[in-house]
């Protein structure tokens, strides 16, 4: 398996779900070589890494060892670095080190990511990394080939010619979900590319599904969802969270860009607080578009009811989950969205945008078009008015989330692995 | 003989700490103790000490033909008492001198003259009394925050019995005439203006240290030179500028020292200049006309006017939200929320708020402890969300027991109207 990053230096949702997927597969009794390019030098020692290229290692995860008996954690020398300037990946690097294994960034959505000189960079590292994985898959023995994200599929191709094994691409995210209309070329087609040689794709949503078919131009029968679902154990609800103002708390926690709809939340915000002045809206975050919303938001006169807290970390993440009455995802492009699960976990019921992959699996949660600010506004003002309501949200919610599991995914991850090796058995 | 008015302001604002929102209905401190107490000894090292000394001296080798006028705000004297003492004794001997006049203004160096006229003239008296108990002197000039200045505002001040008022000499307002006589206020021809003559008091304050400037070196003789080349009909040259303009806007190597400590021999030998405070000024000169300000004014920026503190969205949601809880809070009797009050006030944290990086981005940056506007105003916001719950919850309490000390009396009526008929 060809990843990109890995709990818990991670910098978005894509390092999370290879952790869940990768331990849903050892529960389903596969083997599995985990493959990721050295991307801080820290990172040993939290998961007890020894620091070398090209060698096969245990890791020693101190809470789950035994799960991970069975896998094995290749860690190839490189400074790739997904970032397009200095100053971001600063930005992001502290929030990193403030976040812990806890955050919503996602590395794969930033706009107009890989241009410029650092994009020339990031492609050298990335064409690097294919060619320690023609190596890598030489000395190691496997059966399938399964690459996560375009970053990765270079070097997943060139394991493929290497050995000839069936190539599962993973897409968590497309050049679309990341710059809308205006795709970097270069991305598109290493994307494009990764999904023709493959054997069979995975997408986490049927709307990441659709991209696949219509943008890439690949056959239906190809492409396969499996949704991304949520790890158990981690994020308990903090009942002990004392909660210090009166009013009723509405939030929106995530990158302050344009992917992620924060600008439909101010309308909805100023809608609900003309009828009732007794919530308070919270915006978690930070991102490009965060001083165009604070100007907002005082343009409304709504400054008493909204507040901004910057990027939270790891326990404040809880800490507002914690206290909030409502959680708001508006995304105008998510491929899945794991955040509304998380707030559900937390007995937090959720809104969240039509155009998210998560509201393929969720029944339990208020579900509007990102656009839509009246009807956002109205299922707020509804979960935070009609008891009834938010109190069926929160207990089925909390039963729907828990049934999520990654030994599901991966249990159809597995059933997929079967069906291409024995396809090129055939052959 | 014509008149050298010196009149410096002296302020410093109580910073805001980083004030988050799991802060807010909890955290009631909201003032950065450790960061205000280290400007006020940063300050009072470069510029208090030494230049209060400096004027000291000068009094001393002149007796009283030497004089100056200083406007202290009240958050400045209470960071004084607090964490520097030496400052506020030093201008008690200034005070006792009686070479320096001290001037009123709002104590919380607010903009409230823009909003309540109660609340403006409470903090004008708040101040007064202030200075009295820590100076020991009477204070009978005004000069509004910033300068700030209009029609309406003259004749709120003149109602306090204020004869004299400090405003900017702004061109816009002055048109052709010199700010170099005495105005008055148009509503109320009593009040007397005095206006800042902001070329010369730029010229030391800005200008100073700006070897792009072509008369850099400014020595005491050019300045006298120019001081002599204003016609001499013109009776008042006033001087206006911050107080931190001596080791803290012109560093001591700049030789601003110096050229202060010079510069009353030179007028002295090479011109027919004195040295007034305003109040003397205004009482021996007449006023030539009144002057017309129907929008107020200010000594900032190059427009002169109010867009440094109110203006965009920003200032403006924050400044209304906080003068909207006025009444209520002049309702309820408590000394910390009315403390918090008069420190929220302070016009500063409106400043911060500013999004005018032009011409005067530079200064406005060398005083904004905040990367950007945008931060100074969550952080501010997040401060009066705060502040906004004890207020609402202190004035529900005041409701109740006013209501219950309503009721009260009827029960004492009903049982006195029951003794009577027993």
């Amino acid at each position: 398996m060809f990843g990109w990053e890995f709990p818990p230096h991670i910098t978005g949702g894509l390092g999370t779900a290879c952790l869940g997927l990768t331990k849903g597969l050892l529960n389903n009794d596969v083997e599995v070589i985990f493959v990721i390019p050295k991307v801080y030098g820290d990172e040993t020692k939290e998961i007890n890494l020894v620091n070398a290229s090209d060698v096969r290692i245990d890791i020693h995860n101190k809470i789950h060892e035994d799960h991970w008996k069975n896998i094995s954690y290749i860690e190839v020398d490189s400074i790739l670095v997904p970032y397009s300037t200095p100053e971001q990946f600063y930005r992001i690097l502290n929030e990193q080190q403030q976040c812990g294994e806890h955050t919503y960034e996602n590395i794969y959505s930033l706009k107009y990511n890989f241009s410029g000189k650092y994009g020339e960079n990031l492609m050298e590292e990335v064409a690097r990394y294919a060619l320690v994985a023609t190596e890598i898959a030489q000395k190691q023995q496997f059966d399938v080939i399964h690459a996560h994200d375009w970053l990765t599929y270079p070097a997943a191709i060139a394991a493929k010619n290497a050995s000839n094994k069936p190539l599962i691409v993973h897409v968590h995210a497309t050049e679309f979900d990341r710059s809308g209309e205006h795709v970097n070329q270069n991305v598109y087609d290493i994307e494009r590319r990764g999904m023709h040689e493959a054997d069979k794709i995975i997408t986490v949503s049927n709307f990441t599904r659709q991209i696949v078919i219509d943008r890439y131009n690949i056959h239906p029968d190809k492409v396969v969802t499996v949704h991304n679902a949520v790890d158990l154990y981690k994020n308990q609800k903090d009942s002990t969270q004392e909660k210090y103002v009166r009013e009723k708390i509405v939030t929106f926690m995530g990158r302050v860009t344009f992917q992620k709809g924060p600008d439909y939340f101010v309308e909805a915000a100023y809608k609900v607080l003309q009828k009732d002045k007794n919530v308070r809206f919270v915006m978690a975050g930070s991102g490009d578009m965060l001083n165009k919303m604070i100007k907002r938001v005082a343009e409304l006169r709504i400054s008493k009811y909204f507040h901004f807290t910057g990027f939270l970390k790891g326990g404040d993440v809880n800490r507002m989950f914690a206290i909030s009455d409502v959680y708001v995802m508006p995304s105008v492009s998510e491929p899945f969205g794991i955040s509304p699960l998380e707030a559900m976990r937390s007995n937090v019921p959720v809104v969240i945008s039509k155009q998210s992959g998560v509201s393929e699996v969720l029944h339990h949660a208020l579900k509007v078009d990102f656009w839509d600010i009246d009807a956002m506004a109205d299922s707020i003002y509804g979960l935070l008015h009609y008891n009834a309501l938010s109190k069926m949200f929160i207990s089925m919610g909390k039963s729907e989330v828990e049934s999520l599991k990654w030994d599901n995914s991966a249990h159809r991850v597995k059933e997929i692995y079967l069906e291409v090796t024995a396809n090129k058995e055939e052959l | 003989m014509r008149a050298i008015c010196f009149y410096f302001q002296v302020h410093q604002p109580f910073r805001l700490r980083n004030y988050h929102f799991f802060d807010i209905g909890k955290n009631h401190d909201y003032f950065d103790e450790f960061q205000n107490n280290y400007i006020i000894n940063r300050v009072a090292e470069k510029c208090y000490l030494p230049t209060n000394q400096l004027m000291l001296d000068l009094i001393h080798e002149y007796g009283s033909s030497f004089k100056i006028s200083y406007s202290i705000s009240g958050t400045a004297l209470d960071q004084f008492e607090m964490y520097a003492p030496k400052v506020l004794e030093s201008f008690r001997q200034l005070a006792q001198s009686g070479c320096v006049e001290f001037i009123s203004e709002t104590y919380s160096h607010s903009l409230s003259a823009l909003k309540s006229k109660t609340e403006f003239h409470n903090q004008i008296m708040a101040h007064r009394k202030r200075v009295k108990d820590l100076l020991g002197v009477e204070t009978k000039t005004f000069r509004n925050t910033e300068l700030i200045y209009s029609d309406v505002i003259g004749e709120m001040v003149a109602e306090l019995g204020f004869s004299t008022m400090l405003t900017e000499g702004a061109k816009h307002v002055l048109g052709w005439k010199s700010p170099n006589y005495v105005y008055c206020n148009a509503i109320n021809p009593k009040l007397k203006l005095l206006l800042k003559n902001f070329r010369l008091s730029d010229d030391i304050a800005f200008r100073f240290s700006q070897e792009s400037w072509e008369s850099w070196p400014l020595t005491t003789e050019k300045f006298v030179d120019w001081l002599n080349n204003i016609d001499q009909s013109e009776e008042v040259v006033n001087l206006f500028m911050d107080y931190e303009t001596f080791g803290e806007h012109q560093w001591a190597e700049t030789g601003i020292f110096n050229f202060m400590r010079a510069l009353p021999g030179q007028v002295f030998s090479h011109s027919n200049f004195s040295f007034k405070t305003p109040h003397e000024v205004s009482t021996e000169c007449q006023p030539v006309a009144a002057i017309h300000v129907p929008t107020p004014i200010s000594w900032a920026d190059e427009e002169r006017d109010l867009t440094a503190w109110l203006g965009n969205d920003l200032q403006d949601d924050a400044f209304d939200n906080l003068y909207e809880l006025k009444e209520k809070v002049r309702q309820i009797d408590d000394f910390q929320i009315q403390v918090d009050w008069r420190y929220l006030q302070t016009s500063d944290h409106f400043y911060y708020m500013c999004t005018k990086w032009f011409s005067d981005g530079d200064v406005h940056k060398y005083f904004n402890p905040y990367g950007t506007p945008y931060d100074a105003f969550i952080n501010y916001m997040n401060v009066l969300s705060d502040f906004i719950i004890r207020v609402n919850n202190k004035y529900i309490e005041h409701q109740i027991v006013t209501k219950s000390e309503e009721k009260k009396p009827e029960k004492k009526n009903q049982k006195s109207i029951k003794t009577r008929q027993a």
